[in-house]
């Protein structure tokens, strides 16, 4: 019984770390749809969780922070639009140059409006999003094996882990479902049969990245209101490559997003749980091996050992109308 | 890599551009400044002085420009041939691996002046074996460069860690890094030159390091503008179509000039580890592979420009430590911003103020602008 709530705990940790990594992945997964490559996740999710935790302590909702955290996300979504669709600069450089604007800035604004070393306060109750118990888990908790899965493992999230579940079906309907998706896609693979169609590939781009803004914007949310009661510095700590990693795990698709995201959250939670005891047959496994593991099964994927990972077309590249 | 853009005389492409993209790079950050309550220009004013006032200063930011030149050229090399590695921060990191070995071994036997050139052998060879491997997943299994090298980032990272908390750290010690060198590895300073003009120079890590990587950015111009090889790499890079039509072989161009960039990236690790903390420690590299996208911009690839641009970066690292004295509410994470800025208006919106520059060069002389062909780049 002892394995088996060990389990269940690791699972429920799995849930936790997987839900940033998750919304950061499905926020790739617009912009690199519609053909922009956007190694800015980590940058935005870092603003977000920034703006959020920040305007949460000041105005005292968590609600207003959710809002703040998804503006400045997008709006820094929108820089990258504005360099990389308008300008028709080079968008990996675009995404790294906003990863370090995110990065300098949150620290030397935390520290000017906070005087905290570059934390946020901490925040109060009311303040962040607290966990949500779903009717009935304490009524069956004590059932053996369903008891504990409800209401441990489905229970006790707060309301933004479930917004990120949704958001997987959700995303999968818009891309495959609607007609903003069927152009999202196609802009991405042949954006110039969309402008023959007189849709204009821009403002779609746009919009794709309106919604990477978005999604990322909740997940720095979610970061520092939900996990952390707060922001400090650099506390994406590189969830935003693992996240790209996980959208080429996943070959750009929504449920895939969601299984790779899940296995890298199990590694996650796995490290953290198994920190310097030993696994049976194998023995001790040091715990950089395992923080290492998503970068190098990525790698591997990568190779074209684990199937083969093939990227939107048109990815990277600026659309240069014909004159 | 065709630009939709005509051509403007060589010193407007040159100079003016640039100079204006990163002016308003600065201006940019100078909100910033404004926006935490600090007046800009005395922040400028602290950070130029803080760089170049005082002769320790002025070795400190060589110091700072020597690192920076290395990242910076290897982030040129790989990108002349249409290859962005942004893997110089992992494989530096790595090539502390080689470099602390070699120190460690050879520190008490030998003198520094041949530890030196065996430690630059084993940095470059650990830096460009680290990237090797995406540079063969790139050429031969068509992953993207960009995605294996981050990739290759954490991985190097968490190598590094687990060495330098485990097999390298001495048994009786909490740090997480290795003994400290003995004299045999210590490279000898070069605090005497700015000396020379007078200045007193407190301590300073300014060292030998300096030299090689001058002659390694003479080299790197040699290698992409004077001999085959380089005119092969910008030929893959500007069209790899037209390389593999005059019989360019796609594999041995990416390797070999990701080899390179990775040895560049791995010389790096001599500055800091053999000149300045005599160990090998955790994050030792700390954003100078990273700085080294914004110094490669900016010097618009050149290493004359590369050496230039590393030297304001050095004088942003130290001004901006000396500043953060000055202005407690900016922290030296003020230059992260400007690195950011200056990526984002140099690089990435290189060519926002063109058509207005190309306006005002038509409106006075229609002939500079015209379609006739303007000598290559490289000029």
């Amino acid at each position: 019984m002892d394995v088996f709530i060990a389990i269940v705990q690791i699972l429920d940790s799995t849930i936790r770390l997987s839900v940033p990594l998750l919304l950061a992945c499905l926020a790739g997964l617009y912009s690199e749809r519609a053909g922009v490559f956007d190694i800015g996740l980590e940058g935005k999710m870092l603003v977000g969780a920034f703006a959020g935790a920040a305007a949460a302590s000041v105005f005292h909702s968590a609600f207003l922070g959710l809002g703040m955290a998804i503006v400045m996300s997008v709006a820094f979504a929108l820089v990258h639009g504005f360099a990389s669709i308008t300008h028709r600069g080079n968008q990996i450089v675009s995404g790294v140059a906003i990863n370090f604007v995110a990065a300098g800035s949150t620290i030397i604004l935390g520290q000017a409006w906070f005087q905290q070393g570059g934390r946020t306060p901490a925040l109060q109750p009311g303040e962040r999003f607290e966990a949500i118990t779903l009717p009935g888990a304490s009524a069956i908790h004590d059932v053996p094996i369903i008891g504990p899965i409800y209401s441990e493992l489905l229970s006790g999230h707060s309301i933004l882990v479930y917004l990120a579940f949704a958001m997987v079906p959700f995303t999968w309907w818009v891309l495959f479902r609607t007609r903003f998706g069927l152009r999202l896609r196609a802009v991405g693979e042949n954006p110039a049969a969309v402008d023959t169609a007189g849709i204009s590939v821009a403002w779609l781009r746009y919009r794709a990245l309106i919604c990477t803004g978005i999604l990322t914007g909740i997940a720095g949310a979610y970061l520092s209101m939900v996990q952390n009661g707060g922001f400090v510095k650099d506390m994406t700590a590189g969830k935003g490559y693992i996240a790209l990693a996980a959208l080429i795990f996943a070959k750009w698709r929504p449920v895939n997003a969601m299984f790779a995201c899940l296995l890298f959250g199990f590694l996650d939670a796995a490290a953290i749980r198994l920190q310097g005891s030993p696994l049976p047959l194998i023995g001790k496994v040091p715990v950089q091996f395992m923080q290492a593991l998503p970068y190098v099964l990525t790698v591997i994927l990568l190779a074209g050992f684990i199937g083969k990972a093939i990227p939107p077309r048109a990815g990277g590249v600026p659309y240069v109308k014909e004159r | 890599m065709s630009t939709p853009y005509a051509k403007l005389p060589a010193w407007a492409d040159y100079g003016l551009i640039p100079l204006i993209n990163l002016s308003v790079a600065f201006i940019v950050a100078g909100f910033v400044v404004m926006l935490v309550g600090e007046n800009p220009f005395r922040a400028a004013v602290i950070l130029v002085e803080g760089a170049f006032g005082k002769g320790t200063g002025i070795a400190f930011t060589l110091f700072y420009a020597t690192t920076f030149i290395f990242t910076g050229l290897s982030v040129a090399v790989a990108a002349h041939c249409g290859l962005f590695n942004i893997g110089t921060e992992g494989q530096a990191y790595i090539a502390g691996l080689g470099v602390g070995v070699v120190c460690l071994a050879f520190d008490s036997v030998l003198p520094w002046w041949l530890t030196f050139p065996l430690a630059i052998a084993a940095g470059a060879a650990v830096g460009a074996l680290w990237a090797l491997i995406p540079a063969y997943l790139q050429a031969k299994r068509g992953s993207h460069i960009v995605i294996t090298t981050i990739m290759f980032n954490f991985i190097a990272a968490s190598i590094m860690v687990y060495l330098l908390v485990g097999p390298l750290k001495p048994a009786a010690s909490q740090a997480p890094q290795t003994r400290n060198f003995l004299a045999g590895a210590e490279l000898p300073k070069l605090n005497w030159i700015i000396e020379l003009f007078g200045a007193k120079i407190r301590s300073a890590p300014f060292n030998i390091c300096f030299l090689l990587a001058l002659v390694m950015a003479f080299l790197v111009w040699l290698l992409i503008w004077r001999t085959k090889l380089g005119y092969e790499m910008r030929t893959y890079g500007h069209s790899p179509k037209a390389a593999r039509y005059a019989g360019i072989s796609e594999t041995r161009i990416v390797l070999i000039a990701m080899m390179i960039s990775g040895a560049l990236a791995g010389m790096m690790t001599l500055n800091p580890v053999m000149g300045d903390q005599h160990n090998v420690a955790i994050d030792f590299v700390s954003g100078a592979g990273f700085v080294g996208i914004a110094v490669a911009l900016m010097g618009r690839l050149h290493p004359v420009g590369i050496v230039l641009a590393a030297i304001l970066f050095g004088m942003l690292y130290q001004g901006g430590a000396e500043l953060a004295f000055e202005m407690p509410a900016i922290s030296r994470d003020m230059i992260v911003i400007i690195q950011g800025l200056v990526i984002l208006f140099a690089g990435a919106l290189e060519h926002m103020f063109r058509p207005y520059v190309q306006a005002l060069f038509a409106s006075f002389s229609p002939r500079s602008v015209g379609i006739e062909a303007v000598k290559g780049k490289g000029a």
